[in-house]
């Protein structure tokens, strides 16, 4: 595996130097972005806002525009909805993918072939906003949380990785099952997904983290402001120049001097959680990736 | 065929020698056989019907003059009209033009460059730096599209970092956001940043499946390690940047709507605003129901040529393909 090279030439050794220092600043320019960010959202407003250029460090540490974060019933509330999003969307979309992509893997089953170009084609066609907008609409689920869980209840492209695992079950297994009197449900959660777990795995952070990203239906489908998932509350604080509305618990001078502060300690908030599980579930993201470049 | 039970051996002896009735007959003793397949089967069906199939029906209002009132068959038959109106309209070749830019651009930078980073990668002999560098550049990946925009929005402001930086160098501080000629820039370059180091992933494993001997062989012969790259390494994922550069001419057309609606403003529409977002626009911020899905049903019907096609030619060139 380890490529012997031969790095006695000048050349070769003068090109390893430049790569390890490009790739190091590469990696610090990925990286700043939230680096800065962070230690904004530590420093003092006032500070903050007379600086100007790179931050070494927060100026005069403080935690004041997180107090203000926390303070803010938004983001808590936020917070609480995209977890009921996520929770219940996992719920449905882990059920019906296993159901579809269990039954589309049966090699008995009449019709697999039309079936699978019946699920198919939607990753490639569709009615377009408006008609969905309305579907959603007619079934009265706008304005529900309801109305971001059930239309995303299953991704055609997820199925499809799911019963290429499945595919991959030797069917034998599933013929001495069935031997021992055990119905559908019973080989599909007692053989088959314990047996597919890893690609399990990919479907839970997959299905999970588009939940979590989502904003844009919620932005369409709901009024209720107390119904808003994390992001779309994020938008309005960060996008929507909707800082003043943000800090509660400052009087009204201050509240443009830690606006600034205040935005970049929702941005961290907001991501910590995802960055810290994330080098523990890399190696699912990447087998992900991987998975989906295949059929993808 | 011989992995088959026996009974099912049967069933499909059966269907393949019978007539219609006896497929007919066949089918409902498959129901009968195998029940509990066909109850999970029937949600994933109903939610296919209902929130894609349904709305491909619903797509129908594009030819109509529709009213939420009258529902979508109650309201009058337009025929072409508003397709024709979208073409002579002033805003059309605005949207393609845009579309096809933003395209363009990131195919240009967005698409070489995890190409370019992985190389660099592959030459690292330290694991662990390698590993180190891996890992801190997917982050980027993982920051949902709304924090980005928020991100990208704090450092473009006259007073952010990428100002601070700039007026260093003696240029005059501008909130970027608002000028319509930076905005493909600035949609581009983040998300080069965003995805760069997640882009690099199918590489590696393509570059890990290069056989080492090659590289022996290629010494042997005299080469260095930049002739190595050239005529080992390139070749060996070539195959690869081939079939993602034709999936991603498949996706020409079709520039999500999301990022763009969160960055844009009418400030700079007149190089921001894709098909997507004049979709989303018209349709649910003017009420142009019609319209607006005689946009996007003309969108979606490029799209559906565009990748049919992508895949055809991938399929063609390595018997890989979207399914």
């Amino acid at each position: 595996m380890k490529r012997k090279l031969s790095s006695n030439s000048f050349g070769e050794n003068a090109f390893d130097v430049f790569n390890y220092i490009l790739l190091t600043v590469f990696t610090i320019c990925a990286l700043y972005p939230l680096i800065y960010v962070l230690f904004a959202s530590l420093s003092d407003p006032t500070l903050f806002m007379q600086h100007s250029g790179i931050l070494w460090k927060p100026l005069k540490f403080s935690l004041n525009a997180y107090r203000l974060v926390f303070d803010n019933p938004m983001i808590t509330k936020g917070y609480l909805n995209t977890f009921i999003i996520v929770v219940s969307g996992l719920v449905l979309n882990i059920f019906l993918t296993c159901f579809g992509a269990y039954a589309l893997s049966r090699k008995g089953l009449r019709y697999r072939k039309q079936l699978m170009l019946f699920i198919v084609f939607t990753m490639f066609f569709n009615g377009g906003l408006i008609p969905l907008y309305f579907t959603v609409k007619g079934l009265g689920l706008t304005n529900t949380l309801a109305s971001l869980i059930i239309p995303q209840a299953i991704s055609a492209f997820n199925l499809i990785i799911m019963k290429t695992a499945f595919d991959a079950v030797p069917d034998s297994l599933e013929e001495s099952a069935k031997i021992d009197g055990a119905n559908e449900f019973v080989i599909l959660f007692r053989i088959m997904i314990p047996l597919c777990m890893p690609v399990m795995a990919v479907m839970l952070l997959y299905y999970g983290v588009s939940h979590w990203n989502s904003w844009f239906n919620a932005m369409i489908f709901l009024q209720d402001r107390s119904l808003y998932p994390l992001q779309l509350v994020l938008r309005e604080l960060l996008l929507l120049n909707d800082a003043s509305s943000m800090a509660t618990g400052a009087s009204g001078g201050e509240v443009a001097i830690i606006g600034e502060t205040l935005k970049h300690a929702t941005i961290i908030v907001a991501t910590v959680p995802i960055l810290l599980v994330y080098p523990f579930l890399q190696k699912y993201f990447v087998k992900g990736a991987l998975i989906g470049a295949i059929k993808g | 065929m011989a992995k088959h039970p026996p009974q099912l051996r049967k069933s499909t002896l059966l269907t393949a020698s019978g007539t219609n009735t006896s497929t007919r007959w066949g089918f409902l003793k498959d129901i009968r056989k195998n029940p509990w397949l066909y109850v999970m089967l029937i949600p994933v069906l109903l939610y296919f019907t209902i929130f894609h199939y349904y709305p491909m029906y619903g797509a129908l209002i594009a030819f109509k003059e529709f009213s939420p009132r009258l529902g979508i068959m109650g309201s009058p038959w337009v025929g072409w009209e508003h397709f024709e109106s979208f073409f002579n309209g002033i805003y059309f070749w605005r949207v393609i033009k845009n579309t096809l830019m933003i395209s363009f651009y990131e195919l240009l930078f967005g698409f070489p460059a995890p190409i370019i980073l992985a190389l660099l990668l592959n030459e690292v002999r330290k694991t662990a730096f390698k590993r180190t560098v891996q890992t801190l550049t997917y982050m980027p990946h993982f920051i949902s599209l709304v924090v980005v925009c928020g991100i990208i929005k704090e450092f473009t402001m006259s007073d952010g970092l990428i100002n601070d930086l700039l007026a260093f160098f003696g240029w005059e501080r501008v909130s970027l956001l608002l000028e319509s000629e930076y905005f493909r820039t600035i949609f581009v370059s983040s998300g080069i940043w965003q995805n760069i180091g997640w882009g690099t992933i199918i590489y590696l494993a393509a570059l890990a499946g290069i056989d080492q001997e090659q590289y022996e062989a290629a010494k042997i012969d005299g080469a260095n390690r930049w002739k190595q790259m050239l005529h080992v390494t390139l070749p060996g994922i070539i195959s690869t940047i081939i079939i993602l550069f034709i999936l991603e001419i498949g996706k020409l057309m079709n520039v999500g709507g999301e990022k763009i609606i969160l960055l844009y403003n009418p400030s700079t529409y007149e190089t921001a605003d894709v098909i997507s977002s004049y979709v989303y626009r018209l349709g649910l911020q003017e009420f142009n129901y019609s319209f607006s899905s005689a946009v996007g049903l003309f969108n979606s019907a490029i799209n559906f040529t565009l990748v049919i096609s992508a895949n055809w030619l991938s399929r063609k060139m390595n018997n890989t393909s979207l399914w």
